[in-house]
């Protein structure tokens, strides 16, 4: 089967190298590339030349051997041979590009030579280099296109070059943004503080009491920070598991009146800007909080501190991750096939069977993927440990410390965030050992006219039991954190007042139109503007890559899908100090800019839509793959008629948390916010820390109104899946929800 | 061509990038570890007086020693602004920030010219906050129990689970008290202190700010801080009253550091000269904040606890500034305090 694209593409792939080698300029420029000031010189000034004019003229003899490379690529486009042929020049040429780009870019620097060694045998090179621009870029565009393209022809993929493309563009966002910041900051583990190699204080760091001791059990000293962690961890995830499911069932498989109504409480934690379920819960159980208070006052009991500690830290948790487990397991939950279920009745089991041997294994790597987005939640959680922990110190509150605490020790920071990474590595290789490899499909071709079996009664009630209180726990707390924003002093003077709102988003009426007066709105708007650009990113890379993990078969397989985990398993601190490590240098030097803030969010919050689209993914029958491939559809025209649309609630808990989580994300920015690109949580942080609580409330509560309104936006436009089956009538559904 | 798509979407916007680097003239990136309000008004002030155009980023000072070490390959910040002095003293220590003499400096405090001399002249003090306790007035009142005023009053049972300070291991503030302990007391008596005052300890805090918001909240009765938080909390609206202890106590010199490699040196030193001067210094009282500054001329807000009636030691910042010290006196407190039972 010969097509006419490959060539016409290899062609145009090679040309937008060349155009950005010869029309543009190769390093980033002082005023944006936008700013066209560089036009005038594009040959004639080193800063703002074009790679050609960079050879020909300024003696960057370096840059020269990407032009012939650039120009056999062109070539190949347009001389004969068999596909394979043509495929493995150009991977070869790609290859050789890419290896060329990325030696010069990392060895030359600001300051001649990146290492001393180079300047010693190779003698002083003739010139600096500043961060690529738009030419490189389109360079390193060009060659990753060719690349992708070689391996389609050489029959990668199936010889697809959609899937090719897509591969290379996972991998290499991948490398580029989270295997290279992250490693770059873990190897500090291994070096001592003056920066010498020396790996055996990995062990020195590594084997100390504080880690490692076990004395809380036996009464006479306290437990290692590794272990509060892994307790609180698997707590957190066993505990959101459950409630998330309690949730999901509740909503998908009962007659309950009011699941709109508790959809909304169980999505607000998730859009709750971090401190605030702290904040509330010390409000309620703290020790001058209202429960205790009322003890006091009614039966004498004297107020303690108990919420300080792991009783807090968990509970705060529970709060925070139940919904993102919820938002996992729904979809598990709406997509097992009810003709199981009554193929199951049919033979006699009664529910409670039915649900323990067909519903309950169809969800598990639903339940797996819950649990293992809890477990490295609650990892990598750093806001609630240090509002409420107390005492109480986990791996994330010790590795922000050691990065900006008393010690400043990045090596012991390295060190203990290796041990967080081999916490969900663990928890990882476990998950795929529980779910295993067998099939969870159940969404096929066939029409599913299956009734959604009702649950068996005392599941239905042990769900509500344990579902319906914590709701209301959480309206509670959301009730206090309200009524926080319009009163004068929280939890002192409870005199109303409007003062808070005013002060954060005050507007007046200007000569010149409206003037935003509030001090929160510049704050505001950036981060509006940037998780707007971030959520679609994030969903979309999120997506192609649950795509490629499960449905295309590849060598390294596990290691992609490890390597997507990685930026959500590092705690935000250490992401953030890497970013800066790897950023703030050329050959990409894109700190202070509003690209960083994006790239944070993006790779930070990636996992989560990864996860999401794999566990949905495996629950849609490959036949439908195989039936859109039989009718000629190519790989993309797959993903996007057949695959994507069954997917629609992975879509909408990628986007939602893409946007959510870039709104309310602290640890991993602090770093990289600048002046210019102030964030709101970064913002509410601030005045948190100054004591201003009402202002942070009022902050907090536009933000939970804006992320709603995103929300409903984005169920809106991407719409609910559509699964051929049939609705329940009424009598059940009555039945079911009295 | 479709088939692109996803690949240009996920790798455009490097395209769009424009690394900042503020060489134009007149200006100047102000690294801020003091409050919010204080950092904007001295960006707008010395923008008013000299026309450089100040960018800000405020950060607490750990942050901002992590940044500025993160960013040392390729400095993005001038000068750093505020913050507890021994981070400014572990930056001088690392050589991230650079020698500087100011004119300005005869103008100073013996106490901010001795810290200047005992860095080499790396970093300047520009205001200076004692150790002492926050107290929950309502607290102590509904309790009956003396608020205390000596070291030695914390050992009493009455404050038994009532006290909260900040671990060593993760906060400056702690460390001071640790460092001003060994200083009044001597080493082993000063240990033996924090031993038995251990029992009263409800909890060590991760942050150096949080047992002074405990107390605010009443969720202890009495924290270890530095006093002039106490005063921001009581302006706040908080049952916060504050003591400083009898036998004598250390304080800390919010200092100043211009960082090394600085793009814009010589407005980074105009900067530096003129946060040393009486007008600048004032803008720390506008803003609600009460240390002492370190100019004789700034006049002192009547809110700022008063060094003359406080009993104040000679503060050892050479020595207990060190990096090697400090490493050994808070592992000394690993060992025997915070490895103990609660």
């Amino acid at each position: 089967m010969s097509r006419a694209t490959p060539t016409r593409a290899v062609a145009a792939w090679a040309l937008i190298g060349l155009a950005g080698f010869v029309l543009l300029p190769w390093y980033a420029q002082q005023e944006g590339v936008l700013a066209f000031d560089w036009i005038g010189g594009l040959w004639s000034h080193a800063d703002s030349a074009s790679g050609l004019a960079l050879i020909a003229a300024h003696n960057r003899w370096w840059l020269a051997p990407l032009l012939p490379v650039l120009l056999a690529s062109l070539a190949v486009g347009f001389v004969g041979g068999t596909r394979r042929q043509r495929g493995t020049t150009l991977v070869w040429l790609a290859g050789i590009g890419l290896a060329i780009f990325w030696l010069q870019a990392l060895s030359i620097g600001l300051r001649g030579w990146n290492a001393e060694w180079l300047t010693l045998t190779l003698g002083e090179v003739g010139g600096r280099q500043v961060g690529i621009g738009i030419g490189a870029t389109l360079v390193l565009l060009s060659l990753l296109g060719l690349l992708s393209l070689g391996l389609a022809q050489r029959g990668a993929f199936g010889g697809d070059a959609f899937v090719a493309g897509a591969m290379v563009t996972v991998v290499a966002s991948i490398v580029l943004f989270t295997a290279w910041p992250v490693l770059r900051i873990l190897l500090q583990a291994f070096n001592s503080s003056d920066g010498t190699f020396a790996p055996a204080l990995l062990l020195d760091r590594l084997s100390t009491a504080k880690i490692w001791s076990l004395r809380c059990l036996t009464g006479d000293g306290r437990c290692g920070v590794a272990w509060n962690t892994l307790f609180l961890a698997l707590c957190c995830g066993a505990g959101t598991t459950m409630l998330g499911l309690a949730f999901a069932l509740i909503v998908t498989r009962t007659g309950f009146r009011m699941k709109r109504t508790l959809r909304v409480l169980t999505v607000l934690p998730i859009i709750t800007p971090p401190f605030v379920i702290g904040l509330g819960l010390i409000l309620v159980f703290g020790r001058s909080g209202v429960v205790n208070q009322a003890l006091d006052a009614w039966f004498g009991i004297a107020p303690t501190r108990w919420i300080y500690g792991f009783q807090g830290v968990f509970l705060a948790q529970l709060f925070a991750f139940t919904p993102v487990a919820f938002l996992v397991l729904i979809g598990v939950v709406e997509g097992v096939s009810p003709t199981l279920e009554e193929a199951s009745q049919t033979l006699r089991a009664d529910r409670w069977d039915t649900f323990r041997t067909v519903s309950l294994p169809l969800m598990k790597p639903g339940l797996a993927n819950a649990f293992l987005v809890g477990f490295i939640e609650s990892i990598a959680d750093f806001g609630n440990p240090i509002v409420l922990g107390g005492d109480y110190g986990v791996l994330s509150t010790e590795i922000y410390f050691a990065v900006v605490g008393a010690q400043l020790d990045y090596g012991r920071a390295a060190a203990l965030a290796l041990l967080l990474l081999a916490f969900a590595l663990g928890a990882f290789f476990l998950q795929r050992r529980l779910v295993g490899t067998r099939s969870y499909a159940t969404i096929s071709g066939k029409g599913d006219s299956g009734l959604p079996t009702p649950m068996p009664a005392g599941l239905r009630r042990l769900a509500q039991w344990i579902a319906l209180p914590w709701a209301g726990f959480t309206a509670l707390l959301y009730g206090f954190v309200l009524v926080g924003g319009f009163v004068k002093i929280w939890g002192r003077d409870h005199t109303p007042t409007l003062q808070h709102y005013a002060k954060a988003f005050a507007v007046e009426s200007g000569p010149n139109g409206l003037i935003w007066t509030g001090a929160a709105w510049g704050s505001f708007w950036t981060t509006v503007k940037l998780a707007a650009i971030a959520a679609p990113l994030t969903a979309l890379l999120g997506l192609l890559a649950a795509w490629l993990l499960v449905r295309q078969r590849f060598v390294g397989r596990s290691t992609l899908e490890f390597a997507t985990m990685l930026s959500f398993a590092v705690p935000g601190t250490v992401i953030g100090v890497a970013y800066v490590f790897t950023f703030n240098v050329p050959p990409l030097e894109i700190t202070g800019t509003a690209l960083i803030l994006v790239l944070c969010f993006v790779f930070r919050n990636m996992p989560v839509g990864v996860r999401a689209g794999m566990a949905s993914m495996s629950q849609i029958d490959r036949s439908l793959d195989e039936a859109s491939a039989t009718l000629r559809g190519r790989a993309w025209q797959t993903l996007a008629h057949v695959v994507l649309p069954l997917m629609r609630p992975a879509m909408v808990a990628a986007l939602v948390y893409g946007f959510v989580r870039a709104v309310t994300t602290v640890s991993a920015v602090v770093f990289l916010v600048t002046a210019e690109y102030e964030l709101a949580t970064t913002f509410i942080v601030l005045r948190v820390i100054n004591g201003d609580y009402g202002l942070a409330i009022a902050y907090s509560c536009a933000l939970i109104l804006l992320m709603l309104a995103a929300i409903l936006l984005i169920q809106l436009l991407v719409g609910q899946r559509r699964l051929g089956r049939r609705a329940a009538p009424a009598p059940i559904a009555a039945r079911a929800g009295a | 061509m479709r088939s692109w798509k996803a690949a240009i979407l996920a790798i455009a916007p490097i395209a769009l990038a424009t690394p900042e680097a503020a060489q134009a003239q007149g200006s100047l990136n102000v690294y801020c570890s003091v409050q919010a309000e204080w950092c904007t008004l001295i960006a707008n002030e010395f923008q008013k007086a000299t026309g450089v155009k100040v960018s800000i980023t405020q950060k607490g000072s750990g942050e901002t020693i992590a940044q500025i070490k993160a960013e040392a390959a390729n400095p993005k910040g001038d000068i750093w602004f505020g913050g507890t002095g021994d981070p400014h003293l572990a930056a001088a220590e690392e050589n991230l920030t650079d020698v500087y003499k100011s004119p300005n400096l005869p103008q100073l405090h013996a106490w901010a010219q001795k810290q200047a001399a005992d860095s080499g002249f790396r970093t300047t003090g520009i205001y200076a906050g004692a150790l002492g306790f926050g107290i929950n007035s309502e607290l102590v009142a509904k309790k009956k129990i003396t608020p205390p005023s000596c070291w030695a009053d914390l050992l009493k049972p009455d404050f038994k689970g009532e006290i909260q300070m900040a671990n060593p291991n993760s906060s400056g503030t702690a460390y001071v008290a640790i460092a001003t302990l060994v200083q009044v007391m001597g080493e082993d008596k000063g240990f033996d202190y924090l031993k038995k005052m251990h029992v009263n300890v409800n909890a060590y805090t991760r942050s150096g700010t949080a047992p002074m918001k405990a107390v605010a909240r009443g969720e202890t009765t009495v924290s270890i801080s530095f006093v002039h938080d106490g005063v921001t909390e009581a302006l706040a609206g908080f049952p916060v009253k504050t003591a400083t202890p009898c036998e004598g106590t250390g304080y800390e010199i919010g200092s100043i550091s211009l960082i090394k490699g600085a793009r814009n040196l010589e407005n980074a030193r105009k900067f530096y000269d003129w946060a040393l001067t009486p007008a600048a210094q004032r803008l720390g009282a506008q803003a609600k904040q009460f240390q002492v500054p370190s100019n004789k001329e700034t006049p002192v807000p009547p809110e700022a606890p008063k060094f003359a009636d406080m009993k104040l030691i000679d503060y050892d910042f050479a020595k207990y500034g060190k990096a090697s010290e400090r490493k050994r006196l808070i592992g000394r407190w690993d060992t025997e305090i915070g490895a103990l039972p609660k």
